[in-house]
């Protein structure tokens, strides 16, 4: 006898799979459900280190960065850069960038009447601010910096509070200039921004470059250059090129190495997924073999006689792992939808202010928003489909090996 | 029982890679979940001992407001006697007093704007770590020395190292211009890049001289040996601070909420992980069960037509049950105990670790907790949930109809 075909088997797989009805659901469920944990927790996971990543290059580091080299190591006014020469200029045009700034970056002193901090001081071009991806709307009182030539200061929601001051206010800075003289001016708040983590409310105010420039007796030296892509997670041929275009003596590196803690995280976020995967995987094949074995078990007459009757030992190992592989994609199937339907509702975030000093804590903001990542949906039913085939080898196996009288006969 | 107990046993086993199987699905779980929970309470232990005893210490007492919006003004007089009030009231913790304030310190060739901290040299060091991490140089010594420690890479901005000089300005407590020039006898290295930057301490005589203070400052700390005394500490700071206006007493979830609520969030994504786990390994019991259950319908006929009572049976198949779970809890909890005691000796390290480890300011090493609670939760649990998996398969009993069970194939 030849072997089956495989409409014939399909159809053979299918009636075996629905002869214990109630196995069969309660293996479809687990999948399901296993699945569904799968890539939900993927996209919570996802969600917040996507949110943290772009929390924490978007609007200030950029993708990539120049700085002069040492400073790093002491940003001070000292290691400052050229503003970007036309070589530079060139590469900037390059469609790999999609935004690029330079701005002056130094470490001051606020002062109100009430109180003091220390903070950084960003002397910025308002344009080029936006192109990186500085949020107008995260404006919540008063305006941003009009042009590099404004007098005013925007300062952090936290910052203000700290200072017990107001819009339209007066402030303090105090920095120093080149020669280490201390360089103070006040300024008027014109503008207060709100950021998803306090820590940069409270950090960063900002002013107009060529303003902050003269102040500091400066020139037209920048401290740094931030370029941002379209792809944080591609950005080696924009450090290429870039690198390949800046003067001597500055340092251009992705924002992999200025922010290891949040490259850190991502890569171990992106470890956790797989870990979990395959953790919830195993969870589920002790079940799915045991399915199996039992579907085996109880007609091992059945497959004696179909033996004895001329169908060979593969054939009877392709049956049964066809029924694993329906089961499989039942489950796989149930799990996906009820993914995704659990999934798309949330879109609007999943609000954790309950505990945003915490989430603070790790880099991320106090709204989580699921990714659902292709890249992750895939992972998961790969996962589920390869290692399931691979471990319903064994009982289909073990099928495939019975001798035929010694079958029949069982009871 | 005797008889059912070995009953159940041997019905366990007429099936042996089945209940192997299902068992190996609650050791597999088991093991993960101890291994989990007792690295969790690893990493929570050492996050909050870490962070208290670098430097915020377990209790403080602060003025009203002081820890939304510390200020120099929002400050506690007399705060030298009060310490010691303390001291004697609290022999067990320790106790220093502490003023702060921002302030631009200057080196010959930096400026930059940081958090000075005003401490007693003779107490300091019992309440925080980070007198116990001066590398080069040596502590305060002198509470009224124009003395200054600073951290590593404060120093590394300021380009200066121990006997420089450093001016400070800033405000003083009334509002009046402070100024002050010390020198530099110690700089620490805490690891926390954050507080390396950002910290410099003085001694508490010369910060209250420099800073108008006169005889105030802005929070007393109580460092306790165990998270454990905190309440009774909390109760017995309280009393003593009652009759002074304008003070509070704090506890270490109030002034490090975000220490809280990061141990909150990580708790609720990760039981969220291991209830997902429980559930997978609930279905497998019910799954086992059932078939074990349907299987033998024929058995369970003859032995109802024999007079045995449904009520039996069921409580048969729930022993079947409760044996199978409790050898999944034994072998688990056995494994999962030698895993996660070697790891309490030999630490365990993951990728990507040292970015997590700087920013919460721990070491590289995570050691699990070992105790009676941490291994047995999770197991506990999964026990718990097999037992429960196993009442629908044994409810099934009652609705037998010998006649026909007997007839069943």
């Amino acid at each position: 006898m030849k072997s089956l075909p495989v409409s014939a088997m399909l159809r053979l797989a299918w009636r075996n799979l629905w002869r214990n009805y109630r196995r069969t659901v309660v293996m479809l469920l687990a999948i399901a459900v296993g699945v569904w944990a799968m890539i939900f927790m993927s996209a919570l996971m996802r969600g917040m280190v996507d949110e943290m990543v772009t929390n924490g290059i978007d609007s200030l580091p950029g993708y990539v960065q120049i700085h002069q080299l040492g400073f790093r190591d002491d940003p001070s006014i000292n290691n400052s850069l050229q503003p970007p020469g036309p070589e530079l200029l060139g590469a900037l045009e390059n469609p790999l960038v999609a935004g690029w700034t330079s701005r002056v970056r130094v470490p001051a002193m606020i002062s109100s009447e009430r109180d003091n901090r220390g903070v950084t001081l960003l002397g910025v071009d308002p344009a080029g601010e936006i192109a990186v991806g500085f949020d107008l709307d995260n404006i919540v009182a008063g305006r941003f910096i009009g042009s590099p030539q404004d007098k005013g200061l925007v300062v952090g929601r936290k910052l203000l509070e700290r200072l017990e001051t107001h819009l339209g206010k007066r402030v303090v800075v105090m920095s120093q200039d080149p020669d280490n003289n201390i360089a103070d001016r006040g300024f008027r708040i014109v503008g207060v921004y709100k950021a998803s983590l306090e820590g940069q409310e409270e950090n960063f105010v900002y002013s107009g470059r060529s303003h902050v420039q003269s102040l500091l007796k400066m020139g037209r030296q920048v401290s740094e250059i931030a370029i941002t892509g379209h792809d944080y997670r591609a950005v080696d041929e924009l450090l290429e090129i870039i690198r390949a275009a800046s003067p001597p003596g500055s340092e251009v590196l992705p924002w992999m190495e200025l922010e290891s803690y949040l490259y850190g995280m991502m890569g171990m976020m992106d470890g956790f997924i797989l870990v979990w995967t395959i953790v919830v995987f195993l969870a589920l094949s002790f079940g799915l073999i045991n399915t199996l074995m039992m579907a085996v078990f109880e007609r091992v007459r059945e497959i004696g006689l179909m033996q004895a009757l001329g169908m060979k030992p593969s054939s009877i190992l392709y049956l049964i792992l066809m029924e694993s592989l329906l089961l499989l994609l039942l489950g796989l199937l149930a799990g996906n939808i009820l993914a995704i339907a659990s999934i798309l509702p949330l879109r609007e975030g999943i609000d954790l202010s309950g505990v945003a000093r915490g989430m603070e804590m790790f880099g991320a903001g106090s709204t989580l928003y699921p990714v659902l990542d292709l890249h992750d949906l895939a992972t998961a039913n790969t996962v589920v489909i390869v290692l399931g085939l691979v471990t319903s080898l064994l009982p289909a196996w073990h099928a495939s090996r019975y001798s035929p009288v010694e079958a029949i006969t069982k009871i | 029982m005797i008889l059912s107990l070995r009953l159940a046993w041997r019905n366990l086993w007429r099936h042996k890679r089945r209940t192997w199987l299902t068992a190996l699905a609650m050791i597999f779980s088991n093991v993960l979940l101890i291994f989990m929970i007792s690295l969790q309470f690893g990493s929570y232990d050492m996050m909050i001992n870490n962070t208290l005893r670098a430097f915020s210490g377990e209790i403080q007492v602060q003025h009203e407001g002081y820890q939304q919006n510390p200020k120099l003004r929002s400050s506690i007089p007399a705060i030298i006697p009060l310490a010691l009030e303390l001291r004697s009231i609290l022999p067990d913790a320790h106790i220093a007093a502490r003023a702060a304030a921002f302030a631009l310190v200057s080196s010959e060739q930096r400026s930059l704007g940081i958090q000075i901290v005003g401490v007693q040299p003779e107490y300091e060091p019992m309440v925080s770590t980070l007198p116990g991490m001066v590398r080069e140089g040596r502590f305060l010594q002198d509470s009224n020395a124009a003395e200054i420690v600073i951290g590593r890479v404060l120093a590394r901005n300021l380009k200066v190292s121990v006997g420089d000089e450093l001016t400070l300005l800033g405000s003083g407590r009334d509002g009046s211009f402070a100024a002050g020039v010390v020198s530099i006898t110690g700089v620490f290295d805490s690891g926390s890049s954050d507080l390396d930057r950002t910290l410099a301490e003085v001694p508490l005589g010369y910060f209250q001289d420099t800073f108008a203070m006169r005889d105030h400052g802005n929070a007393i700390v109580v460092a306790v040996d165990d998270l454990s005394a905190v309440p009774s500490a909390l109760v017995a700071v309280q009393k003593e601070i009652r009759g002074k206006k304008g003070l509070t007493v704090l506890d270490w979830t109030q002034l490090q909420p975000g220490l809280k609520q990061a141990i909150q969030a990580d708790m609720s994504s990760a039981w969220f992980m291991y209830g997902l786990l429980i559930i997978l390994v609930a279905f497998s019991v019910l799954n086992t069960q059932l078939m074990s259950v349907l299987e033998r319908t024929r058995e369970f006929g003859v032995i109802t037509a024999l007079g045995i009572k449904p009520r039996k049976l069921a409580s048969l198949v729930m022993l079947e049950t409760a044996l199978m779970a409790l050898i999944g809890l034994v072998i688990g909890v056995a494994i999962g105990w030698m895993i996660a005691s070697y790891l309490n000796i030999a630490g365990f390290h993951y990728p990507g670790m040292e970015e997590m480890a700087e920013k919460f300011n721990l070491p590289d090493r995570v050691y699990p907790s070992v105790t009676f609670f941490s291994m047995i939760l999770g197991p506990g649990i999964v026990f718990l949930f097999s037992l429960l998996a196993g009442v629908y398969p044994s409810l099934r009993l009652f609705r037998l109809q010998p006649v026909e069970a007997m007839r069943a194939v």
